[in-house]
């Protein structure tokens, strides 16, 4: 139906594009260490070494956590399998609550103990207005 | 070769087309404004920010749409010499372009009061911010390269390099831990956006649409001319 050099560009072009998908996969791939925001409480207990270097950990503000003691706050990130402890002195922000998503910026003591130096909070892909959001919680 | 086509019909609409298309905009823009901004409820977490959200995701759904547009004209332009088809993709990119920014402004601006950081080098953010160089290049190309059919060559492979990045953009807080929240809406289960917040976030998206073929109407209305003005009444 086509011409042949339709045909030839058709597939000149899918292979542009099979070509790059793949490049640009195996390089994400192998980036992904970098490409990812933060670490989650059980990557970190998984680390075989604890880098000088700064990094960020993410998960859940566990429930009854958060202490404060003068300048400081202390809480437990945890992703429900494992738990990291962590301190922080500052401002945080206003979505940082208990049972929210949150991400420390610093530098990991050991395996249990985290030293921030940022906080920023996670919000979730969860949207609706607060009446909706007291009538789910009666339930 | 390029296969022509004729410019005079497309041009009585496209000359007359923009005034209707401004009406409906600005009728669809109040609606959904006096939605997103007044009747809307806040969010029981983030209470009025949730309102930068209503410009915020539709912009970013069209500037995402132009680009995989742009690149579906550009590849079925090249496959089958259609010069019309670059000349839409053309007049379709600076709408893209401006949605694109405005989906990065908006972001840094909700960023701040929630995540507390105006910027991250989040997959989710980089990923749209190499977006908007590759809109930025492709614009670049058409001004640099004025032999038309060497524009139309360099403007495809940037379109092809892009759409690589699209994927990325659509599946990076799905594929990787982000600071990014993930999709509240999908088509296949059930949405975790109440449909109050629903309504206008639908609305404004066809508002942007709205304007995008406006300022497309009026850009491809200028190609045309050009044409004209050249002397030749084809392509």
């Amino acid at each position: 139906m086509y011409g042949r050099k339709v045909k030839l560009r058709f597939f000149f072009i899918l292979l542009i594009i099979t070509t790059l998908a793949l490049s640009v996969f195996l390089l994400v791939k192998s980036l992904e260490e970098n490409v990812i925001f933060f670490k989650s409480p059980t990557e970190i207990k998984t680390l075989s070494e604890i880098g000088e270097k700064k990094i960020r950990i993410g998960g859940m503000v566990k429930k009854e956590s958060i202490t404060i003691i003068s300048k400081e706050i202390r809480f437990i990130v945890t992703d429900f399998k494992n738990e990291i402890n962590v301190v922080y002195s500052g401002v945080v922000p206003n979505l940082f609550a208990e049972e929210k998503g949150v991400v420390a910026e610093g530098y990991l003591k050991d395996k249990n103990f985290f030293l921030a130096t940022k906080i920023l909070a996670k919000h979730d892909e969860n949207y609706m207005p607060p009446e909706v959001k007291a009538a789910l919680e009666e339930k | 070769m390029f296969k022509y086509f004729e410019p005079n019909k497309i041009f009585s609409i496209t000359s007359k087309a923009p005034k209707y298309v401004l009406f409906l905009f600005i009728v669809i823009l109040s609606i959904g404004l006096t939605e997103a901004l007044i009747l809307s409820p806040e969010d029981y977490k983030q209470s009025h920010s949730v309102r930068i959200m209503y410009v915020h995701v539709p912009a970013a759904w069209i500037s995402l749409g132009i680009f995989s547009a742009i690149t579906f004209l550009s590849i079925v332009g090249y496959i089958f010499k259609i010069r019309n088809f670059f000349l839409i993709a053309k007049s379709l990119a600076p709408s893209g372009l401006v949605f694109n920014i405005i989906a990065l402004v908006t972001g840094s601006i909700w960023g701040k009061p929630t995540w507390g950081t105006w910027w991250a080098w989040d997959a989710r953010i980089t990923s749209m911010l190499i977006l908007a160089l590759f809109y930025i290049m492709y614009l670049v190309a058409w001004r640099i390269f004025e032999d038309n059919d060497k524009a139309f060559k360099v403007t495809s492979i940037i379109t092809i390099l892009g759409i690589i990045n699209v994927p990325i953009i659509k599946y990076s807080v799905d594929w990787w831990n982000t600071l990014h929240q993930p999709a509240s809406i999908n088509i296949l289960s059930k949405s975790s956006i109440h449909i109050s917040m629903l309504f206008p976030l639908m609305t404004m998206t066809a508002a942007f649409a709205l304007f995008s073929l406006l300022i497309f109407l009026m850009k491809y209305n200028t190609e045309l001319i050009k044409i004209k003005n050249k002397g030749l009444d084809r392509l």
